[in-house]
């Protein structure tokens, strides 16, 4: 009889269903996947050491590029860490604007994941619906903070500047006549706030479209059902979080368990799934979707009626409003002292962990008083997801590792750091 | 302090009595001190004793402390271990957070043990702390290089590890291939770190 032996494969880095960079060596067995060893690193940055050489605002940006997909969210826990360690207090309108986007980014985020989960599984068309609805949170998120992709939007003490009263409009070009500008223009006659609102009201609807396209979906559901079984303790021992943890019946949300900011105050449902496949974290996300949603609307209300300051008025902190700066010394001082050598944060250690679209992001800092930090470290979600690949893959046909990939909802931005 | 946190140290010194070199809490974060030789045995009643439960490690990652309150990087000798793995960790059971500090003994060559077995998420976090620290985990089943290149030479989170590093790449027409060399930029730092004494600019400190 011929000898029969396992033989590897190379999945990536240059592959479109990696979502990115990720290497994977797979041992096969005929189809069958025997091991799995994922090769990370091939985006790594060095963003921690990087951090540690620049001042504690200057490495704010850095948190847009970890995770691309979810941008803005990722700079809360780095803010909230500065927050702690300096014990200042962030004003309550800042506290609803940040989650009012750590909200409309999850969803973003979702989105994303969604139609790249449903394109590498077979299903073509719903990249195109989610990346519909994505352009609308893009242009909010550039209407806010002038940038479609990496905002660098939340400051330690608040938020750069409050929502604008106008959102941006089409104009008439060679592409678009009038009709279409007008229909286009429609619902942004009002300030930001209420485009928002429109799209908080139209989103509903989308997430049914979805849901029509895929949840009862028959070839769907036969790629995503039984694949990628993580029993809850398993998931625990694993370190994974988010949705990979609640698809496994783990009810778990820092929202709920661990309040910070403005979400105590608001209602909202945590949704957890049953048998942990890739088939419930899909159900997960998607209600998620429209829990993000309530909680933009309940933001929306709050933001309309209560106007107020957006960033804390402690200057060794925050600087000065730039007219204020131009006539007084001190604050000119003060800004300067800002710019150049930027804010000293007291000694001291502190871990800041938020709900991120994924999982727990949490932020790790140490500070020995100097103007940088002295280390960081970032614990990103999809990390420890990719580090479960193997696990899940196994025993699996090698076309499931491509739903197991989606499903783990993997960025290299933050995975490599 | 609040009742819960002191509910948890109190817990913490009675499970583990003597095994604690240190327990600390501050902005309402709970650190605990371990030595390198109790470190598994402390991770392991950590998770599986009913007043701790710490059920999941959320994240372990390597700390060089040859800088710190320095300025930069300098040969001389210091007082406490320069290397620590760090982990955070976090109990469902009973809602709270404790981070574990560990520092390894030996600066030239330090090793602790691997708490992998005990959480297996921890598997790819001490390889990361491998890679970039160079700190060995006794008992780790796979501890290759994991964000670095291969073939990478040195670990590049240490202090005394230049942000420039040490080797740059480039094609060589000539050999027809990517070649090493030395770097060629110029170190330089736009702002300086700065470190100011404790009562600086306060009405009773000088500046």
């Amino acid at each position: 009889m011929a000898e029969i032996k396992n033989y590897t494969l190379n999945f990536g880095p240059q592959h479109p269903a990696a979502h990115g960079v990720l290497r994977l060596v797979l041992e096969l067995d005929g189809e069958v996947v025997v091991r799995a060893d994922p090769h990370i690193g091939l985006l790594h940055r060095g963003t921690e050491k990087l951090m540690e050489t620049r001042s504690w605002i200057q490495s704010l940006p850095f948190m847009d590029r970890l995770d691309y997909t979810s941008m803005i969210i990722n700079e809360h826990p780095y803010c909230l860490a500065i927050e702690r360690l300096l014990g200042i207090e962030v004003p309550l309108r800042a506290q609803y604007i940040r989650v009012l986007f750590d909200e409309l980014t999850r969803i973003h985020h979702h989105l994303f994941n969604l139609g790249a989960h449903a394109l590498d599984v077979g299903a073509m068309a719903m990249v195109l619906y989610t990346f519909r609805e994505r352009e609308d949170i893009c242009d909010i998120l550039e209407a806010v903070t002038g940038a479609r992709m990496h905002q660098a939007y939340y400051r330690p003490g608040g938020v750069y500047r409050d929502l604008p009263d106008r959102m941006p409009k089409y104009e008439v070009n060679k592409f678009k006549n009038a009709q279409t500008v007008k229909e286009l223009n429609a619902a942004r006659d009002g300030s930001v706030l209420d485009f928002i609102e429109d799209f908080a009201n139209r989103f509903p609807g989308y997430c049914d479209e979805y849901e029509t396209l895929l949840t009862d979906n028959r070839i769907w559901k036969q790629r995503l059902i039984g694949v990628g079984v993580v029993s809850p303790e398993r998931a625990l021992q694993l370190g994974l979080t988010g949705p990979m943890l609640r698809g496994s019946g783990v009810e778990w949300d820092l929202r709920k368990k661990q309040p910070y900011e403005v979400y105590d105050r608001l209602d909202f449902d945590i949704p957890v799934g049953v048998n942990g496949d890739c088939y419930d974290r899909y159900l997960v996300r998607m209600e998620e979707m429209r829990q993000s949603n309530r909680i933009v609307k309940q933001c929306i209300d709050w933001l309309r009626k209560n106007p107020g300051p957006v960033i804390s008025d402690n200057h060794k902190v925050a600087p000065p409003a730039r007219e204020k700066m131009k006539g007084s010394m001190e604050e000119l001082i003060h800004h300067f002292k800002l710019v150049s050598e930027g804010m000293h944060v007291p000694p001291g250690e502190v871990y800041a962990g938020i709900e991120h679209a994924k999982g727990e992001f949490g932020v790790y800092v140490i500070s020995d008083g100097a103007n940088k930090p002295y280390r960081v470290k970032l614990r990103s979600p999809a990390f420890q997801n990719v580090s479960a690949l193997d696990e899940m893959a196994r025993g699996h046909m090698l076309a499931d590792v491509v739903t197991i990939i989606g499903t783990l909802d993997i960025v290299f931005g933050e995975v490599d750091r | 302090m609040s009742a819960k946190l002191d509910r948890l140290c109190q817990n913490l010194r009675d499970v583990l009595g003597e095994r604690v070199v240190d327990i600390t809490v501050d902005r309402s974060e709970v650190t605990l001190v371990v030595s390198a030789a109790d470190y598994l045995t402390a991770a392991t009643t950590l998770r599986d004793h009913a007043d701790l439960c710490f059920e999941q490690l959320m994240d372990l990652c390597g700390v060089d402390y040859a800088a710190f309150g320095e300025v930069a990087f300098s040969e001389t000798a210091r007082a406490t271990p320069r290397f620590a793995a760090v982990s955070q960790l976090l109990s469902l059971t009973h809602n709270w957070r404790l981070r574990l500090r560990v520092f390894a003994p030996d600066d030239s060559f330090p090793v602790v043990a691997s708490v992998a077995d005990v959480w297996n998420g921890a598997n790819w976090f001490e390889r990361e702390a491998f890679d970039l620290y160079g700190i060995m985990f006794d008992g780790h089943n796979d501890l290759r290089r994991i964000l670095t290149d291969y073939g990478f030479v040195g670990h590049p989170f240490r202090k005394d590890f230049p942000i420039f590093g040490h080797v740059e790449m480039r094609y060589d027409p000539a050999q027809q291939r990517v070649v090493y060399q030395p770097v060629t930029i110029e170190p330089r730092e736009v702002t300086p770190r700065i470190l100011r004494e404790e009562n600086y600019g306060k009405a009773d400190g000088r500046g």
